[in-house]
């Protein structure tokens, strides 16, 4: 065993630096601008991110963000309302667009040579949005439609819901990011138009393009095209309220006919990625792994999936990606007949198992092997690669932090999980969710 | 003696070429596969199908096949689950083994290093099973719990519903999964006879693409699939879609009502399916241009999305629809939704709609192509439905060739609007069953 994984780790150790060809600039006017490439395809993905998402809204307008991605869809000064996508269609590409806490972003996946189009269009649609009435009425039906299919329908949705509520006391990661349906029900043209006019602007975004492409065509494309806006000279510091220190633990119990087995949710507060700084992300990501990854070799999979039959499953998770305080989640389904209270009892039990022994070398150089082949296998999709920067661009990084990722992650010891393990499960920073069909299957 | 067929295969976007070279090869042993060569990422996805799938379970033993192909990843050889699973994840690989209504599925991806240690893993877990009771029983629970959740699920209960009443007795009537009686009486005979059933090399399928050579592909495979038996159990028979026009609402405490629908379809060989594939990218096609799309989301914000699927199973065809709309509003979509589909029977496509239509779908085929996995996964997709490698080549002739004339006889020939059935769960206001 040990020397199948000494030279499976002399393999991987010979591997050259595998790092991606991405080529980066800024424009005069303070748009970045990212350019992946990768010329297996004649295809290229064209992106632009903008540096706000829910997380950035004005109090009592929950939604705004993710409700003004779907208006820019609809009529410029140039384009009719639906004619955006309709000519991206009629050039054989498909387009969208999405919002999350820290960023809106919007994309085309299209033949390479309609690059110039896709950047007219989207350039166009930064500064000359024309919302009218009639559009944003129709479309606001479109969005409590979206929220009825992903929350009011999805009891798991509403619970989680109601937890993020509870874990975050003062940071705004705590609304949806599609919005409170009474918020969301309220939201006037003004609201899109003040938020579209503050925020969408090229010192606010990222231009990230992805594929068969050359940084400097791009480069004077990008120069045509977003380089003649003007920047945007009152645009906010991107200041948000902090958590303050969390005190006391939180439990809840969400009860929903329509759960068709209950099941326990616990959060804790985890710090993220920050520029300089991503170590403790880092020892994190292995935490996760190792704690509830994999059903086979995981703490939580072995214990009460192997060698009891507590739970049908289990998991831990963790994504260091978000601009402010990040949550690491664990989640327990019990087996027939176990009650939430035994599977909760059993899932601390291996927590506190853990923090008390040592990690098997073994399952640590097993991690650090997959994380190392994810990087190769990651270079055959050049939308995630473009997804990876725009992300963390938007989230307070770097290039220079992306590229450092992988090492930083090869780097991980057994006494930096420990540490961040013992500061990060800290149960007056937890939330602890009990999802449930009846009151009696609370117990 | 290794026979290799080489089709040299240009895929053209509109003014760009970008070359894939398919090569065919044929084993020893009679195992046909394709194989891009892709050296570029020290990578390789391989794909491999084998017909036959969760059709092929005994009478009162369904949910067989879905809990054998599962207990494959969960022991083997001398390694029991966990055993297996340590060896996988230090050798940085993944499998996937799925089992569908006519299809065994089987996928790896793996680094080019250790190639040879992730294949024996694989030939071991394929041909030297061990459906270990604990590992049946683990899995079974997994099953039954993924059961549970689907008599909760809006969209389950309806789609339970309408392949039960489509397809009566006949496998596609019901679930792979099983029911909780017929998974909880499965055996760990039951298991090594789906085993012995489905994993066959009778009709095999094989693509890989990524740092491997269609020289090694033929050796490598008749090592990896070589012991399999020869065949299983003939398919079940073809099965006509037996649900009538109407209207079912199921009444389940939530606030949005999903809507399932579809009647009677094409099969995938017909010689007008390329104009109904045409028809249903205009009717309900991905994207934001379709007509449902337009009326229904874009016009009248009932929906945030409405798709419509011609599905050419292997034994039967139907062209089905799904929504999702609040119950206050559910009984405005399906209207909405019947009159789009007898205003496109009764009168066809424009030319524009035509022409913009041919330019999207030739425009977007390349597309596809922009990965070892997506490139995989798509070879092995055709010829499991015996499309020729050329077909990347000639694919976007067959979509130009379509002429009006034959978009709109197909569209009276093919689109029944009164013969749709609507299966709505929910608490939709103003709608009633008709039968």
């Amino acid at each position: 065993m040990r020397r199948l994984i000494a030279s499976a780790f002399a393999i991987f150790a010979a591997l050259p630096a595998l790092a991606e060809e991405v080529t980066t600039f800024r424009l005069d006017n303070g748009m970045d601008v990212v350019v992946i490439e990768d010329h297996r395809a004649p295809v290229v993905v064209h992106m632009v991110w903008y540096k706000v998402g829910s997380a950035d809204e004005p109090v009592g307008a929950s939604g705004v963000a993710h409700y003004l991605e779907h208006l820019l869809f609809k009529a410029t000064d140039k384009l009719e309302s639906g004619e955006f996508s309709a000519i991206v269609a009629a050039n054989g590409g498909s387009d969208n667009a999405f919002t999350s806490y820290d960023y809106t972003a919007y994309y085309q996946r299209i033949a390479a040579d309609r690059l110039p189009l896709m950047m007219e269009m989207e350039s166009n649609r930064m500064e000359n949005l024309m919302l009218t009435q009639e559009d944003i009425a129709t479309e606001l039906d479109v969005v409590l439609e979206e929220r009825n299919q992903r929350t009011e329908n999805n009891p798991g949705a509403l619970a989680n819901e109601q937890f993020r509520a509870a874990q975050y006391q003062n940071h705004r990661y705590g609304v949806p990011v599609i919005g409170w349906k009474h918020e969301m029900e309220q939201l006037a043209l003004k609201d899109t138009v003040d938020f579209y006019n503050l925020y969408y602007s090229p010192n606010n975004a990222i231009l990230v393009v992805a594929g068969d492409v050359q940084p400097d065509e791009v480069k004077a494309l990008a120069e045509q095209y977003y380089g003649v806006i003007p920047p945007e000279a009152n645009l906010p510091e991107r200041i948000r309220p902090q958590e303050p220190p969390q005190r006391a633990e939180r439990r809840l119990t969400y009860a929903d006919a329509r759960v068709s087995q209950p099941y326990i949710a616990r959060s804790y507060l985890a710090p993220e990625r920050d520029s300089g700084a991503q170590k403790e992300a880092a020892a994190l990501t292995y935490l996760a792994e190792l704690l509830g990854g994999s059903p086979f070799t995981s703490a939580l999979g072995q214990s009460l999936q192997f060698d009891s039959q507590i739970a049908v499953y289990t998991r831990a998770g963790y994504d260091g990606s978000s601009l402010d305080d990040s949550t690491f989640s664990i989640s327990v389904v019990p087996s027939e007949g176990v009650s939430l209270s035994e599977a909760e009892a059993a899932m601390d039990k291996v927590i506190a198992d853990f923090l008390a022994a040592p990690i098997d070398p073994a399952q640590m150089e097993s991690i650090r092997t997959q994380l190392r082949a994810s990087e190769i296998y990651a270079k055959d999709n050049v939308e995630g690669l473009a997804n990876r920067y725009g992300a963390a661009l938007t989230q307070g990084l770097t290039i220079q932090d992306v590229q450092d990722w992988p090492q930083i992650l090869q780097d991980v010891t057994e006494a930096d999980i420990k540490a961040v393990a013992a500061k990060v499960f800290n149960r007056d920073q937890s939330v602890t969710g009990w999802v449930v069909s009846s009151a009696e299957e609370a117990r | 003696m290794l026979r290799i067929l080489l089709t040299a295969c240009f895929v053209l976007a509109a003014s760009i070429a970008s070359a894939i070279e398919i090569k065919e090869v044929t084993s020893d042993g009679g195992i046909n596969a394709w194989v891009v060569e892709e050296p570029s990422i020290p990578f390789t996805a391989l794909e491999i199908r084998m017909r036959g799938g969760a059709s092929l379970d005994l009478p009162g033993k369904r949910g067989a096949v879905n809990l054998m192909m599962a207990l494959i990843e969960e022991g083997s050889g001398d390694m029991d689950a966990r055993a297996f699973q340590t060896k996988l994840d230090a050798l940085a690989a993944s499998f996937s083994f799925r089992a569908y209504d006519d299809t065994m599925s089987i996928s790896a991806r793996f680094l080019t290093e250790n190639k040879d240690e992730v294949l024996a893993l694989l030939h071991q877990a394929l041909t030297a099973p061990r459906f270990d009771q604990d590992a049946i029983d683990r899995v079974r629970a997994q099953v039954l719990s993924g059961i549970a959740s689907d008599a909760k699920s809006p969209n389950r209960i309806a789609s339970t519903y309408f392949d039960k009443a489509a397809f009566g007795d006949h496998p596609y009537g019901s679930s792979i999964d099983g029911t909780v009686e017929s998974v909880n009486a499965l055996t760990q005979a039951d298991m090594f006879e789906a085993y012995r059933n489905t994993l066959t090399r009778a009709e095999i399928y094989v693509s890989a693409v990524g740092d491997i050579t269609a020289d090694e592909i033929g050796p490598m495979l008749d090592q990896l699939l070589g012991d399999l038996p020869a065949a299983g159990p003939p398919a079940p028979p073809h099965v006509d879609f037996g649900l009538a026009g109407g209207l079912t609402v199921i009444p389940y405490e939530t606030p949005q009502s999903v809507a399932l629908f579809g009647h009677r379809g094409i099969t995938r060989d017909d010689d007008d399916f390329f104009a109904a594939y045409i028809l249903n990218e205009v009717l309900g096609g991905s994207g934001f241009e379709s007509r449902l799309m337009n009326e229904v989301r874009e016009k009248r914000g009932l929906t945030y999305g409405i798709r419509t699927y011609l599905v050419p199973k292997f034994h039967a065809e139907m062209w089905i629809g799904q929504v999702a709309s609040g119950n206050a509003t559910i009984a405005e979509a399906i209207q909405v939704t019947r009159d789009v589909w007898t205003d496109l029977a009764t009168n066809g496509v424009t030319p524009e709609e035509l022409a913009t239509m041919k330019t999207y779908l030739t425009g977007e085929y390349p597309l596809r192509f922009d990965g070892n996995a997506d490139i995989a996964d798509i070879m092995v997709g055709m010829q499991m439905i015996g499309l020729p490698a050329d077909y990347v080549i000639n694919r976007n002739a067959y979509i130009e060739a379509v002429t009006l004339e034959d978009m709109n006889r197909v569209a009276k020939e093919l689109l029944h609007p009164d013969d749709l059935h609507f299966v709505v769960v929910g608490q939709p206001v103003g709608l009633e069953s008709t039968d």
